[in-house]
Parts: structure tokens; C-alpha cells; sequence
């Protein structure tokens, strides 16, 4: 099966794992070979959480090259750009989540907040498909990953992906509270 | 959901996507294992995470968290010379710790057999620094293997087992952060569980276990024809790879860098013969010089220091090998991981006919740098606020390893120095020698001060260093995930004895012990003032419950939407106190200057509203 290398970045705290897993485990479902990647440890206290996940054949490490990124998703604006910026092909997609939690440089006023519009721009240079994902009826916002899943399966972003799949990952992931919640927002 | 515990006990073979943390303890299993120890310290701590899915009922083997990785070692040593096999796991750095005791293991007879897992960091991702631990394992007469991927673990893990329990030494397993948290698809097979024997087995006709006086040169010279055993076992030289391109070029390498390797080399037409290495230490010469004597160059591509090079480079010099043998030629080629992007780096600069260098990436619009932080409502978050005020710009702060540390970031800059475990009050009595000027402050968290900072406190009481020491104590290990220590009234498995560090600071003879809620901000800094104007040792323990910890049992319990504060844009006179000094990431700079309330961030605890000059913030 042909090569893709997925990119997933964030926040710590955002639910990038539970996002990286259920990828991980729904691409399997799909008949994908795959090779992952989480960041542990000190980098999840706010700082930037990154998944890599890579699937098809001959795959060997988890991690992928600078530039070579198919797909970036992102939880959050200002990481969305970094990773557009250093690991998505040019011709490459971008789907992320527009919220904007402020790096402390930003807060306290000594570099610029990212725009929607920075984001845009930068993704029109690089010939990138810009998805900007946000929903304003979310019962939590820990669920901002399944939107982003949901988008990914909207527009057959990764070949054969269907949401059965994610579906039967979600549930050996979650309890049956937590999933029941989550796959309607998958479904939404 | 699903059953990690389960899965792990199945008789029957199976496969599974797991990370390497998770498929190291299967092996452990199947390896017959009866004993395992830790201290936690990334990239390892999910291996006691798998383990703890395991019902202590059920478990086949015994597990600890012991209070530091010595200790750790100790424990499966004695289990292993009364018969068990056993395992120890820690962090990279944790190997100095337990080195006093680990480089003596080489020379014991290990009836059981000894499995140590080391989780080494390229890259430092979470470690204060890259050390190359196969240097350690040199020094102490240790076979070192190492995997590249989640399959290997499990695979070499077996193998370890199986020759530690033949020789009766240790070996170690050594693993990085990248092979520790790497999934993938892993085939695990049947195994039959085995008849266990807890019978005591220890004698001491199976020594010398003294390592004094005459017995010194016996057992290092056994330690050295085990190695030398080691070196030509055929089992062993069947985990190595090698790959036949039909190429007069060849690259030696090992572990990671290997599948880096592979995937630079996946789109070049003629492509250098690999031989992958299983065994790091000692090295099986003879295969290797084999390998070299076929081709006309060879690249030795390992990560971190030049181990395998200065090894090959001595036996290719006594056997007169012709072929070039090129290995690390710049400082950089020392330094960090051997990502597929560094590999490409390298190779290219070596060998520019074969591998094209990475194409640059232009970085139209620079994104602000986002280092970690301290999490909203964090009680560290508190008393650095807090202790900042009690404190001269001058003053001496000296931290510890911990969630503390990110005290050193600004606008906090309260951690100015760190080193090691337990370090910072030693550190602290020495930068107080001659000092009548600059007061000197050392923070450590709970879990440090059990695992090496008593020591450092009872020499500051014994030998009356002027000193003030702030224990950070939350409750917990919190950088690590949260493990249990000796005072939070737990262990691994079920309710403990608390030893309470007041208590204990106490007994050891501190005289002044101040000790207040961080979220007491006000009695915080009025605490530290009067600690340091103290004259001697003296200690405020600045405590609070580790938020992320409350709140993820909170969330548990109940789905209730949080009471977050938000700021009364009246009151507010922005002056900016609570983004610019308490700098809680749960507050928003809005693009007209105005500051509001991340609804995604803020857990309503409330620890800001004290630090607002005008009350604006408010629930």
C-alpha cells in the first residue's frame, strides 16, 4: 500500500494521544502497516505534544523526515503553523482545530499571536489544502480531537479510512460513557 | 475497552499494537521473570503503567517502585542471587545512581539471572543530558543488547533473559525513548506458564558474594571469560541483520539508527550492504571483520559516542583490514538523535554519490517559541509567585529535578541552577561557604527528597550549613506520571505506612520547619522571609496537591461543569499582573490589549485571584 506519513501536533493536555491512538489503531482496521510515535514526559506540562504515525508498506522508522509530512493535524492554531512551517509537504493537507492557546511570549505581549489569516497564507504559498476545523457546539472541549477526526473522515483524507473503523478503535479505547459522547461528535 | 492485562496473560500467541513500554512486559512473562524493580524516570515509566494492568492477583511476578534506582537494583540483585529472575528498569541518569552497586554486578554469580533495562535519551528529550550508558556497561563487565522497535524489545528481552539465566550475569537491555514509546504491530507467542519454586536458594558456595581482598582478581578475571563467551555465542549472532545488496560500500549500525538508516536508503538506486548489530557489547569481532574485509568502504553510523567505532577500528587495525573505515568525523556526529533527517545529514556529507541532502524548508512566518509550562492551577505556580517576593534579585535559588524545575522559565527565573536528583541541597551548602551577602535557597520535591535529597539534608544539619531548603511537596511524582512515594500513604499495589516529610525532617533535627499551603500566597512569602533571615539550616515546606492529578480524579467523579473566574473588564486597571508575573496559561491576551479567560485551560481553582493589584479576577 502506498506510503503516508501523518503528522499530529498540539498542546499538552489537548488529547493528542487519544487522538494518535485511535488513528493508529482505526488505520490497522483499514489494513494499513504502520510504524507510531508519541511524545512523553516533560513536554506534556504545555508544552508541544507531537504523534507520528506512518503507514503502508516498507515502513521502517516512526519518525518522519522535516518536510515530508502528507498530513499535518493539528489541535491548535500557533502549532499549526509550526507544523505546516517544518514537516508538511508543499501539496501536502493541513486539518486543524482553531483555538489558540497562547505560548507565554504571546500573553505577555513580546511576539504576535498567529491568525486564522497567517495560517492561510502560508498554506496558499505551499500549495497546501487548509482545513480549519471549529465547532461552537461542543459539550466539551476535550473533544476538539474527534472533530478533527470527523473532518479527516468527511474528506477521505486518509485512503479507505472509513468511520467503522475509527468507531471500533474509539470503543476498545473509551469507556462506554466516554465513547457514546465521542461517536456522536465523530458522527456529527 | 481493552484489556491490557488480559492480553498480556494470554496463553495463546496473539498480536497487538503496543508501544516497546508494553511489549517488554510479555517478555518478561514468557521469560519466567519473578522480580521486578523501578524507579520511575522517563522514557520508562509506561512499563509499570502495562504492568499495573495486571491485577496484583494475577500477576505472576513481584513489582516494586523503590525509592531510588540503587535501591531498585539492590532488590533484584538479592532476589537474583536467592534464584529468581529478575528485572530492574530506570531512566538513563537512573543508572548513576544504582552505578555504586551495578558495577559490581558484572562479578557476581547471578543464579537466578538479571535483566537490567535501561532507558537511554538521544536527543534529551527528558533527561539533563545524552549519556551513552554503553560506556557504563563497559566499565562494568555487562553485555549490553539493544533493539530498534517494539518487536525487538520483546524479542531481545527473551534473549537477555535466556543468557543471563545460562551464565548466570546480568545483561543489559538498552533501549531510548524512541524504541521505548514506539507502536507498532507486535506478534507475541504462546507460552505455558511454569511451575514456580519460591524456595530461598541462596548459598554462599555459589560466591565468593565478598568482593574484598583475594577474591577481587577471581571474580573480575570471571567477569572478563563471560564476556568473552558472550562474544562468540551463536545464538546471539543470530539476532543480528544483515542485508546484502551485492555493494562494495557497507554500513555497521544498531538500534534506531538502523530503521533511520533504511529509510534514507529506501529511494537510492545502489544501496550499501547493512549489517545490524544485535549485541553492542562486547562486540562478536570476528563477523564484523568479516563483514568489513567484503567491502572497500564502511560506514559505521551509531548514535551518540563513537563505542562500536573505537572497538572495530582496534580489531581492523590488528588484523590488518584493508577496507576504509570511516566513523564520526565532526563533533556534531556525537550529538542528539540519529533521526532519519540526521542520518540524511551524515550520509550525504559522507557519501554525497549515494544520499541527496534534505531539501530546506522555508520558514515564511516564524511561530513563537512555546516551552513547557507549569499547568493552570499548579501549586508550583503559587509558591514561585509567592517566594519571588520574599527573595532579593541577588539571592542564590538552587533547583531540583521535578515539575519544579520549570521555575526556571521565565517571568518566574527562581530555579538558577541544576544538576542531579537530591543535588540542590548540597549545591546549596557549598554556594553558602563565605557567603554573608546573597541568601541561598534550594527547592526538592517529595518524591526527590526520599530518593537522594535526605542525604544531602541531614549533612547540611550535621555540618550547620546557613541554608533555607523549600520542599515543593504535591503529593506525588508528578513529572513521571503521578507514581506513588513513601509519604503519600500508598505503594505500587495497596495502602502503606505514610512516612511524612515533616515528620521526618523532624527526627533528622531541623529546628525550623515552616510549612503553609502555596495557595496561602501572602503566608508563603511572609514564611520564606523568616526562614532565610534564620540563622542555620532551615526548611518551609510549600505544599499543595498536584492539580493535574485532583483534577483528572475530580473529572472522574463527576461531569459538572467547572466554576472558572473571570475578569471584571471594569476593575481591570492592566496592569497586567496576572499574565506578566503570575503567568497562569489560562489567561488570554486579547489583540486590543484587554486579558480574558482561556475557557480551555482555566480549572477554576482560583490560586490568581489573590495576585490582581485592583480584584478584577472573580468567579
Amino acid at each position: 500500500m502506498k506510503k503516508m506519513n501523518i503528522y499530529m501536533t498540539g498542546v499538552g493536555g489537548q488529547g493528542i494521544g487519544m487522538l494518535s491512538e485511535i488513528l493508529v489503531r482505526a488505520v490497522n482496521y483499514a489494513g494499513y502497516k504502520l510504524k507510531a510515535v508519541d511524545t512523553h514526559g516533560l513536554a506534556q506540562r504545555g508544552g508541544i505534544v507531537v504523534s507520528q504515525l506512518r503507514i503502508g508498506d516498507g515502513i521502517n522508522s516512526p519518525l518522519i523526515e522535516s518536510g515530508d509530512a502528507d498530513l499535518v493535524i493539528s489541535l491548535e492554531r500557533h502549532e499549526a503553523l509550526r507544523a505546516m512551517n517544518s514537516m508538511l509537504k508543499n501539496g501536502g493537507t493541513l486539518v486543524w482545530y482553531d483555538t489558540s492557546w497562547q505560548p507565554l511570549s504571546v500573553r505577555t505581549g513580546q511576539d504576535a499571536e498567529v491568525r486564522s489569516d497567517d495560517v492561510s497564507s502560508v498554506a496558499l504559498k505551499k500549495n497546501v489544502r487548509n482545513l480549519r476545523v471549529y465547532r461552537d457546539n461542543l459539550p466539551d472541549t476535550r473533544m476538539q480531537n474527534i472533530t478533527l477526526l470527523s473532518e479527516i473522515i468527511k474528506n477521505s483524507l486518509i485512503s479507505g479510512l472509513e468511520l467503522s473503523h475509527c468507531e471500533k478503535a474509539m470503543k476498545e479505547l473509551m469507556n462506554e460513557k466516554l465513547f457514546v459522547r465521542n461517536l456522536a461528535v465523530l458522527k456529527d | 475497552m481493552i484489556n491490557y492485562g488480559e492480553l498480556l496473560l494470554r496463553k495463546e500467541s496473539f498480536s497487538e499494537i503496543v508501544i516497546g513500554n508494553t511489549a517488554i512486559v510479555r517478555a518478561m512473562i514468557e521469560s519466567g521473570v519473578r522480580v521486578v524493580t523501578s524507579y520511575p524516570g522517563s522514557p520508562t515509566p509506561e512499563i509499570a503503567t502495562a504492568i499495573a494492568t495486571i491485577p496484583v492477583e494475577k500477576r505472576p511476578f513481584y513489582f516494586e517502585f523503590s525509592t531510588n534506582e540503587k535501591i531498585a537494583t539492590e532488590i533484584a540483585y538479592g532476589a537474583s542471587v536467592n534464584g529468581h529472575l529478575s528485572c530492574v528498569f530506570f531512566k538513563s541518569v537512573g543508572l548513576n545512581v544504582a552505578a555504586d552497586t551495578l558495577v559490581q554486578l558484572g562479578h557476581m554469580n547471578l543464579i537466578g539471572g538479571m535483566v537490567i533495562v535501561i532507558g537511554d535519551d538521544p536527543g534529551a528529550h527528558s533527561s539533563q543530558n545524552e549519556q551513552d550508558n554503553r560506556h557504563i556497561a563497559k566499565l562494568a563487565y555487562i553485555p549490553v543488547l539493544e533493539p530498534s522497535s517494539p518487536s525487538e524489545i520483546y524479542t531481545y528481552f527473551k534473549a537477555a533473559a535466556k543468557l543471563s539465566k545460562e551464565k548466570n550475569m546480568p545483561v543489559i537491555l538498552r533501549l531510548t525513548t524512541h524504541t521505548c514509546h514506539q507502536k507498532e504491530l507486535v506478534n507475541f507467542d504462546a507460552f505455558e506458564p511454569q511451575h514456580v519454586d519460591n524456595t530461598p536458594l541462596f548459598d554462599r558456595s555459589n560466591g565468593p558474594y565478598i568482593p574484598i581482598t583475594a577474591s577481587v582478581f577471581p571474580m573480575k578475571r570471571r567477569a572478563l571469560s563471560r564476556l568473552n563467551e558472550v562474544a562468540s555465542d551463536k545464538f546471539l549472532k543470530d539476532l543480528n541483520v544483515f542485508i546484502n545488496n551485492n555493494s562494495k560500500k557497507g554500513i555497521i549500525t544498531a538500534g534506531t539508527t538502523y530503521l533511520s538508516v533504511m529509510d534514507v536508503l529506501e529511494s537510492v538506486p545502489d544501496k550499501p550492504d547493512i549489517f545490524k548489530l544485535a549485541l553492542v557489547y562486547p562486540l562478536q569481532l570476528d563477523d564484523i571483520v568479516e563483514f568489513i574485509n567484503l567491502h572497500d568502504e564502511v560506514k559505521i553510523l551509531e548514535e551518540l559516542d563513537n563505542v562500536i567505532e573505537q572497538e572495530i577500528k582496534t580489531a581492523a587495525f590488528d588484523k590488518g583490514v584493508k577496507c576504509s573505515i570511516k566513523g564520526k568525523t565532526d563533533p556534531e556526529d556525537f550529538v542528539g538523535e540519529y533521526t532519519p533527517d540526521k542520518v540524511r545529514e551524515i550520509l550525504s556529507r559522507d557519501w554525497p554519490d549515494i544520499v541527496k541532502p534534505a531539501e530546506k524548508n522555508s520558514n515564511d512566518k516564524p511561530v513563537p517559541a512555546r516551552p513547557p509550562q507549569l499547568c493552570p492551577g499548579c501549586g508550583h505556580r503559587s509558591a514561585f509567585y509567592a517566594i519571588k517576593k520574599a527573595l532579593k534579585e541577588s539571592d542564590i535559588k538552587v533547583g531540583d529535578i521535578g515539575c519544579h524545575t520549570l521555575g526556571f522559565l521565565p517571568p518566574y527565573n527562581m530555579v538558577e541552577l541544576l544538576m542531579s536528583m537530591g543535588a540542590s541541597t548540597g549545591i546549596a551548602s557549598g554556594l553558602a561557604l563565605f557567603n554573608k551577602t546573597r541568601k541561598v535557597v534550594c527547592f526538592l520535591g517529595d518524591s526527590t527528597f526520599f530518593h537522594a535529597g535526605a542525604a544531602g539534608i541531614v549533612n547540611a544539619i550535621f555540618n550547620k550549613h546557613n541554608i533555607t531548603l523549600i520542599l515543593m511537596e504535591n503529593g506525588t511524582t508528578a513529572m513521571t506520571g503521578h507514581q506513588e512515594h513513601p509519604a503519600t500513604g500508598r505503594n505500587f499495589d495497596e495502602i502503606t505506612e505514610k512516612i511524612p516529610v515533616k515528620q521526618m525532617l523532624e527526627g533528622m533535627g531541623v529546628h525550623k520547619i515552616l510549612e503553609v499551603d502555596t495557595y496561602h500566597q501572602k503566608k508563603l512569602t511572609e514564611a520564606v522571609i523568616e526562614a532565610v533571615n534564620y540563622e542555620g539550616f532551615s526548611v518551609v515546606i510549600a505544599k499543595h496537591p498536584c492539580m493535574l492529578k485532583f483534577m483528572k480524579a475530580q473529572k472522574r467523579k463527576s461531569d459538572a461543569p467547572l466554576k472558572q473566574v473571570k475578569i471584571d473588564q471594569v476593575l481591570c486597571d492592566r496592569s497586567n499582573e496576572c499574565i506578566n508575573s503570575f503567568a497562569c496559561p489560562s489567561f488570554y491576551r486579547n489583540p486590543d490589549g484587554s486579558i480574558t479567560i482561556n475557557k480551555d485551560l482555566c480549572i477554576g481553582d482560583g490560586s490568581c485571584i489573590q495576585t490582581c493589584p485592583v480584584t478584577a479576577i472573580k468567579y
